[in-house]
């Protein structure tokens, strides 16, 4: 079956489509005509200077680099594994946690104010290596059970470990908000003739546009990296090959789980607090990402991360404002998911149009 | 050598385990709960199992005894490691700070009220002999083990449920005597509890002894067996809210609540083989419907009865299912799961937002609404909204029951199994899929109906995606597909954590503990649809050589 096949799939998994069909297209028709009417209002209207539109779209690629690294775990598990890691967005919680304990030392001693490059190089290290080591954990103790298990249980088992981890959290640090430190050096901003600049969007962007191409040149250029590669391309072959597949699932849920502590600390550092349960919103919304650059696809899940932190940003003021919804910021996820439905509905191969989509849709 | 190993790290994982339970906090609210009244709480008793355990678990199998006790004797040592080492770590550094259990009171506990460095070492001595005794247990004979089981069982139980149990045996005469030797107000005497232990292993040896060998009973007889106990519990749950009052009426009707959801959850998840995890939105419509057509307050939009109201919201239910179906039609598998996370996302971030505040209410949701009567009776209390629910779930369970031996069923099962294979033996999967979010969502919405009697009010905050996940669990703890499946299951995972109350806090950490343990261990559940269990067991052959299913590849 080719990629070609997998895009005709939606249709032709409904011979008999007649209603059914007329339904999703009034779907189709129903979200762009809401979408268009929005931004017609919002441009009839003219609410918002231009300095508010760079700050939305400056906001939506800040929290979209942070959904990006968040979506190059799952799309990396998916590709060694076909396995849909639900419990990644509280990995991304545990390394927001780990960062936390790290960082409110540092910042009670002075230290992070003083010395802003060693205090984050500690603060993610120890993110990286604590949200690393309980993917790694959980992929011993949760999937690999599941290695040749089609069906519902891994999905199911997932979704225990998920909340399993949440709740571990709350148990061990409680069920309060706690705020995450507030350094000077992230607190000041830039100026471009005029507009401002919040320092800790273009460091937060920086950073994660930064560990993302160590991430990607770790794939492509080391010796792990290219088995990785030949697992997700053909598992069996690779294992002919005299790959040892334990070791490299093992090393996919080490690369993923360390980058979604990064994820974390940013994440943290952006809207300063962290609590059991904020890795869920997040990590749902990275997996939309992930599908809609291609599951499985690296680059995809980039730029699937990027899209919808835009969107998200961006389309409560552009979509919501104009069709006079009130509060339209309340609705922000209501965009996220979706734009996340309708590409689970319409294009799962995603934007970039990955093999591995097939006998997903 | 590899045997000491394996029994070492056996013990250190079970100790792990414990250190585990002490730093989540789950320790410290068991040792709330007395088992025996002044002698014995939960706390210690878990810490006891977990010797038991790790001793049972490494001198299983074993040919010598003295073998079997001395690899017991060491992994009880390595189990009780961790533990006392959390102890005088607790006692040492303020770790506090970070961890909210790691309190003084913990260090008591796993001291048993010591100094941390006696403490710590009358934790190795108690671990081992826990683990002694655990490894004498596995090696005794089963009549013996079977009979020390019960006894330990009927004290745990009488002691942890003490409140229930007194409250159904709050009378005079001979009743009030037997009640009153077991407990004071408080909690289990030490001499109850003997009399328990023996009383218990007593009936199990005759049990035992009447049975014959227990193993003897064909399947047919075994499965009739398990009905008529089934039966017979279920009488007493029945009848229990009358016996014991408000509360267990409160909690049975929460149970009887969470068995309609499971019902309908289980059609589409167990039968048809959809996981849908935005299956609260049902319940959701339902509860919504309900209040918008029955309440006083300003939203209402129609005065009804609640016996109008109900079918109504039913139907609403169902074609809500069926919208929410539509689109995912063509998505299988964990995309489908997701959407529907999705979906059921997006219904309640749009209830609780200011855009539906006019017309549901927003975050206060909707007041006001009046409790359903028969004539001139009012359903106010809880025991009769109870016996509501029962009828409601006793009517739902026969459809329930006669839709899975349905052309239906068969062709939901026939989905469930391959969507492909199924659609060339003719099923209408556009049909079939849309009648089980529909059906399944017509359960929910009545139980939504009753919940909002229930509370007399509805908000938002009711319809978290947890509901979902409850139900899913109930529904996994008890065998997908299988129907009493989904009262035991809900038995076990609604009712136990509120009657122990202290449990609130935890219950989803454990629901994440049982969907994990469920799905490793016993993926059919605890009482398996007979077609469910064949299957998992035609399925112990040998897998394929590939990470994937051949299905999947090229």
């Amino acid at each position: 079956m080719s990629a070609g096949d997998v895009a005709a799939l939606g249709g032709a998994r409904l011979p008999r489509l007649g209603a059914v069909g007329m339904a999703l297209w009034t779907v189709r028709f129903l979200v762009f005509g809401v979408v268009v009417a929005g931004i017609i209002g919002t441009i009839v209207k003219d609410r918002y200077t231009a300095a508010q539109w760079f700050d939305f779209v400056l906001f939506g690629l800040t929290i979209g680099s942070i959904y990006a690294q968040i979506a190059l775990g799952y799309t990396m598990v998916y590709g060694v594994l076909r396995l849909i890691n639900f419990a990644h967005g509280d990995i991304m919680m545990s390394g927001a946690f780990a960062g936390l304990f790290v960082a409110n030392p540092l910042e009670n001693s002075g230290f992070l104010e003083a010395h802003p490059v060693l205090g984050m190089a500690a603060i993610l290290a120890v993110a990286m290596t604590v949200s690393g080591g309980i993917a790694v954990l959980t992929e011993r103790i949760a999937y690999r059970p599941f290695r040749r298990v089609r069906g519902l249980a891994p999905l199911i088992c997932a979704i225990g470990v998920s909340f399993f981890l949440e709740q571990t959290f709350r148990g061990f640090f409680g069920s309060g908000v706690k705020s995450y430190p507030d350094p000077s050096w992230q607190r000041a901003a830039f100026h471009f003739g005029g507009v401002e600049v919040p320092r800790i969007d273009v460091l937060v962007m920086v950073l994660a546009l930064a560990f993302m191409a160590v991430l990607y040149a770790i794939v492509q250029r080391t010796r792990m990296g290219t088995a990785m590669r030949a697992v997700s391309e053909d598992p069996e072959a690779a294992a002919l090959m005299g790959i040892d597949i334990d070791k490299v699932v093992v090393f996919t849920f080490l690369l993923g789980g360390a980058m979604a502590g990064i994820a974390g600390v940013f994440y943290a550092f952006l809207y300063k607090q962290v609590y059991f349960y904020m890795g869920f919103t997040p990590g749902i919304k990275a997996f939309g990402a992930a599908v809609l650059g291609g599951i499985g696809n690296i680059p995809g899940a980039v730029l699937g991360g990027f899209f919808l932190g835009l969107v998200e940003s961006v389309g409560p003021t552009l979509v919501l404002d104009g069709l006079g919804i009130p509060a339209p910021y309340q609705l922000r996820d209501v965009i996220a998911y979706t734009l996340l439905i309708m590409v689970l509905i319409f294009r799962p191969e995603g934007i970039l149009g990955e093999r591995m989509a097939r006998k997903r849709a | 050598m590899k045997l000491l190993r394996g029994s070492i790290a056996t013990g250190l994982m079970f100790g792990i385990g414990g250190a585990y339970l002490a730093l989540v906090g789950v320790l410290m609210m068991m040792q709330k709960r007395p088992v025996v009244f002044g002698a014995f709480s939960l706390g210690h008793t878990a810490l006891l199992l977990l010797g038991l355990g790790t001793g049972a678990m490494v001198a299983r199998h074993r040919e010598s005894r003295a073998v079997a006790l001395g690899l017991g004797l060491l992994a009880g040592l390595a189990a009780a490691l961790p533990i006392a080492l959390l102890g005088l770590t607790i006692a040492t550094l303020p770790l506090q700070a970070i961890f909210i259990a790691a309190s003084p009171a913990l260090v008591h506990m796993l001291s048993f009220g010591l100094a941390p460095p006696q403490g710590a070492a009358a934790m190795l001595g108690v671990g081992s002999l826990a683990a002694l005794s655990g490894a004498a247990l596995a090696i005794s004979p089963p009549r013996l083990r079977r009979a020390v089981i019960a006894g330990g069982m009927a004290v745990v139980v009488g002691g942890v449920f003490q409140e229930l149990i007194q409250l159904i045996l709050q009378y005079g005469g001979p009743i009030g005597a037997v009640r009153d030797f077991l407990y004071t107000w408080q909690g289990l005497r030490p001499e109850g509890a003997a009399a328990l232990f023996l009383a218990a292993a007593a009936a199990s040896e005759t049990l035992s002894w009447l049975r014959g060998t227990p193993h003897a009973a064909g399947a047919d007889e075994r499965r009739r067996r398990r009905f008529i106990a089934a039966g017979l519990a279920l009488l007493v749950l029945v009848l229990m809210p009358v016996l014991a009052g408000a509360y267990i009426g409160q909690v049975l009707m929460l149970v009887g609540l969470y068995i309609l959801m499971g019902m309908g959850l289980n059609l589409e998840v167990g039968l048809a083989g959809l996981l849908d995890l935005g299956f609260v939105a049902f319940f959701a419509v339902g509860a919504y419907t309900t209040a918008l057509l029955t309440s006083q307050s300003a939203l209402a939009l129609l005065h009804l009865t609640y016996w109008e109201a109900m079918p109504v919201a039913v139907l609403t239910a169902v074609v809500g299912g069926m919208l929410f179906g539509l689109p995912v039609l063509g998505v299988r598998g964990d995309y489908l799961a997701v959407a529907t996370l999705g979906l059921g996302e997006i219904v309640r971030i749009i209830v609780l937002s200011d855009f539906a505040a006019p017309l549901l209410g927003g975050p206060q949701g909707v007041l006001d609404i009046p409790k359903p009567r028969i004539g001139s009776l009012e359903l106010a209390s809880p025991v009769a909204l109870f016996y509501l629910t029962l009828v409601c779930a006793g009517v739902a369970a026969f459809i329930a029951w006669r839709l899975e031996n349905s052309r239906l069923g068969r062709a939901w099962e026939a989905l469930r199994d391959d969507e492909d294979v199924a659609q060339a033996l003719g099923i209408n999967l556009v049909r079939s899929k849309l009648l089980a979010y529909g059906l399944g969502a017509a359960f929910a919405g009545l139980a939504g109906s009753i919940f909002a009697v229930m509370l007399g009010s509805v908000y938002p905050s009711s319809f978290q995606l947890l509901i979902s996940i409850n139900v899913l669990a109930l529904i996994i703890v008890g065998g997908m597909g299988s129907l009493p499946g989904v009262v035991l299951g809900a038995i076990a995972l609604i009712a136990l954590p509120e009657l122990l109350r202290e449990f609130g806090d935890y219950r989803y950490l454990f629901y994440g503990a049982v969907l994990i343990v469920m799905m490793r261990l016993k993926p059919e559940g605890l009482w398996p649809s007979e077609v469910r269990s064949r299957e998992l067991h035609a399925a112990e052959e040998p897998a394929d050589a590939g990470m994937i299913p051949a299905a999947e590849r090229p």
